[in-house]
C-alpha cells in the first residue's frame, strides 16, 4: 500500500445544457482499491465513469492521475493522443455489452495481442503466448484462440474482453455494469473471476453497477448516487449494512431475497 | 500496550427514513475498554445492542456519538471518525472479526476463505493455506470439504469456517459475535482452548456468548450492555 492515491478528482460537473449529468464529485482513489459507483438508471453514475476515463470532457472540475513514472496528470489537460495512449496501456474500459469493446470480425488471439502490439510488443511468438496464457486466465479454452468473438457466448464474450483489458497490465480499469445482461449462473462465475483478478494484479477499479450484490462482492468503498450527486459513500459493508441516506434506505430495502 | 481499545460515551441509534423517519436509539454513553491478554464479554439480553456495539468497533456500523480509540500502525486513531481507507488498514493488522455468520463468495474453496485474511497481509499463499489446514483440523473440519466452497455447508461448518478464518491471523485485537452458537460441545471446547491461546498470545479479545458453559470459561469481565440502553422506545 503506497501513500499517494492514484486518482484524485475534485468538485467535477458534467451538465447537458441545464441538465445536470453529474455534479460536484470529489474521491480519491488508491492503488488497488475497488470503487463501485451504484444508484438507478439515470443517476449519473455512467456520465461519471465517461468523464473520469476521458470519454466525455466535463463541464468543471479537475482530475488528476499518477502516471507510472510517479508524475500527476491532469487528465483534461492532456492532448487527446496522448490520453489515448493512458487507455490503450495503463487503464482499461470494460463495457457492458462487450462487443463495444471487442473486434468481432478478428480472432479471440488477435483482440488480445492488438492491445499488446499498441504497447509496442512485435513479437509474434510472444504475443501469441501470451494470449494463450491470458484466455487460459479468463477460462477460454486455447482451442478457441483463432475464433472470433461472434461464435462466442454473451458470457464468454465478456471474459474475452476483460482479458483483452487485463493484458497490459493496467492500473486501473473501468467497468461499466460487468455483469449487466449476463445469467446469474454465468454473473457469479465472472465475479469470481474479477474479484480474483483484481486481488492477484493489486489492481484499482471503479465499477459502475445498480447491482448492490456485486458492489458487495467486488468492492470496499461505494459511492451511492442520485439525480447527479453522492447522497452516500463510505465502506462497502457500512454503507449496506447501515444506511443512512433516505435513498439507500430504499435501495438497501429493495433488494429481493431469494 | 494494556488497553489497545477505549471506547468512550459511543451512541447510535437507526433512523428508519422510509417509515416517516422514525429514530430507533440503540446504546448512548458507551464506555469501556479492553486489556491485552484477556477476554472482556459483552452481557445482557438479545436486542439490548450487544452487536451494534461489536459492528460499530469493526467499522461495520457508523457511529453516531463517542470516540473509539484504538492502537493502531504505531499511533492512535479514532475509529467513529476515520476514513474507509484507515478502517481497512485497521481490519487488515489490528482487529479482527468472526462474524455470526459466513459471507460466502461463489467458487473459493473453505480452505482459501480461511487463508484469505493472512494472504491480504501479504503472507505467501501456500504458507496461508498450510495455517489454514492446521486451523480446520483443529476444528474438526472433515478434510473432504476443505475444497469445496462453504456455501452448502451446514451452519455448524460454517461457522467452524469462519471461526478459523477469524482466528488464523494475529491481530491484537480480536471481535467475536457468538462463535459457537452452532456448535457442538466437542467443537465449542476447542473454541475455548483457541480462545485461551489468544489470551496467552496477549490477544485483546471481546466477545458475546450466549452459551453460559462458554462464557464462564472464556470470560475475564463481563460488562452489562443494559446499562448502556438509549431510553429504549416500544416497537
Amino acid at each position: 500500500m503506497t501513500d499517494e492515491p492514484l486518482l484524485r478528482v475534485s468538485a467535477l460537473s458534467k451538465f447537458y445544457g441545464s441538465r445536470v449529468g453529474c455534479e460536484n464529485i470529489t474521491f480519491d482513489l488508491w492503488p488497488g482499491e475497488v470503487l463501485a459507483i451504484v444508484g438507478e438508471s439515470g443517476s449519473g453514475k455512467t456520465t461519471l465513469l465517461n468523464c473520469l476515463s476521458t470519454r466525455l470532457l466535463p463541464s468543471s472540475g479537475t482530475a488528476s492521475y499518477r502516471m507510472r513514472d510517479g508524475q500527476w496528470r491532469e487528465l483534461y489537460r492532456m492532448s487527446e493522443a496522448e490520453r489515448r495512449f493512458l487507455m490503450r496501456t495503463d487503464w482499461g474500459f470494460v463495457h457492458q455489452n462487450p462487443a463495444d469493446g471487442l473486434r468481432m470480425t478478428v480472432s479471440a488471439g488477435a483482440n488480445v495481442g492488438e492491445r499488446l502490439m499498441a504497447v509496442g510488443d512485435r513479437h509474434y511468438g510472444n504475443i501469441r503466448a501470451t494470449a494463450v496464457d491470458w484466455l487460459s486466465r479468463v477460462e477460454i479454452d486455447e482451442d478457441r484462440i483463432d475464433d472470433e468473438p461472434r461464435s462466442f457466448s454473451g458470457g464468454m464474450r465478456q471474459r474475452l474482453q476483460i482479458a483483452r483489458n487485463l493484458v497490459t497490465g493496467p492500473r486501473l480499469v473501468f467497468m461499466d455494469e460487468p455483469t449487466g445482461g449476463l445469467d446469474v449462473s454465468v454473473q457469479a462465475r465472472l465475479l469470481d473471476l474479477l474479484r480474483g483478478l483484481v486481488t492477484d494484479l493489486g489492481l484499482a477499479a471503479i465499477v459502475v453497477t445498480h447491482d448492490l450484490a456485486v458492489a458487495r462482492l467486488l468492492s470496499q468503498r461505494m459511492m451511492v448516487m442520485k439525480d447527479g450527486h453522492v447522497v452516500e459513500s463510505g465502506l462497502t459493508d457500512r454503507v449496506l449494512d447501515d444506511p443512512r441516506a433516505p435513498y439507500t434506505q430504499l435501495l438497501v430495502s429493495s433488494i429481493l431475497q431469494v | 500496550m494494556a488497553t489497545p481499545l477505549v471506547v468512550s460515551d459511543v451512541a447510535k441509534s437507526f433512523t428508519m427514513h422510509l417509515r416517516d423517519g422514525i429514530r430507533l436509539p440503540v446504546v448512548a454513553g458507551v464506555s469501556f475498554s479492553i486489556r491485552a491478554g484477556e477476554c472482556t464479554v459483552l452481557g445482557g439480553p438479545s436486542g439490548a445492542g450487544k452487536s451494534s456495539i461489536l459492528k460499530m468497533l469493526y467499522g461495520n456500523y457508523a457511529v453516531d456519538e463517542g470516540q473509539i480509540i484504538v492502537h493502531h500502525d504505531g499511533g492512535l486513531i479514532d475509529l467513529a471518525t476515520a476514513s474507509p481507507r484507515t478502517v481497512l488498514g485497521v481490519r487488515r493488522q489490528t482487529i479482527g472479526y468472526v462474524s455470526q455468520f459466513l459471507r460466502t463468495v461463489p467458487r473459493v474453496t473453505a480452505l482459501d476463505v480461511v487463508a484469505e485474511p493472512l494472504v491480504e497481509r501479504g503472507e505467501d499463499r501456500e504458507a496461508a493455506r498450510l495455517k489454514a489446514r492446521t486451523l480446520l483440523a483443529q476444528l474438526n473440519l472433515p478434510e473432504k470439504l476443505w475444497s469445496l466452497p462453504p456455501a452448502t455447508f451446514s451452519g455448524g461448518e460454517q461457522q467452524r469456517v469462519n471461526i478459523a478464518r477469524g482466528f488464523i491471523t494475529d491481530h491484537p485485537i480480536l471481535l467475536l459475535d457468538e462463535p459457537t452458537a452452532s456448535l457442538d460441545a466437542r467443537n465449542r471446547e476447542v473454541v475455548i482452548d483457541l480462545i485461551a491461546a489468544k489470551k496467552a498470545a496477549g490477544v485483546a479479545l471481546l466477545g458475546i456468548f450466549h452459551d453460559h458453559d462458554v462464557r464462564e470459561a472464556v470470560a475475564d469481565r463481563v460488562i452489562d450492555v443494559t446499562a448502556f440502553a438509549a431510553g429504549k422506545i416500544a416497537a
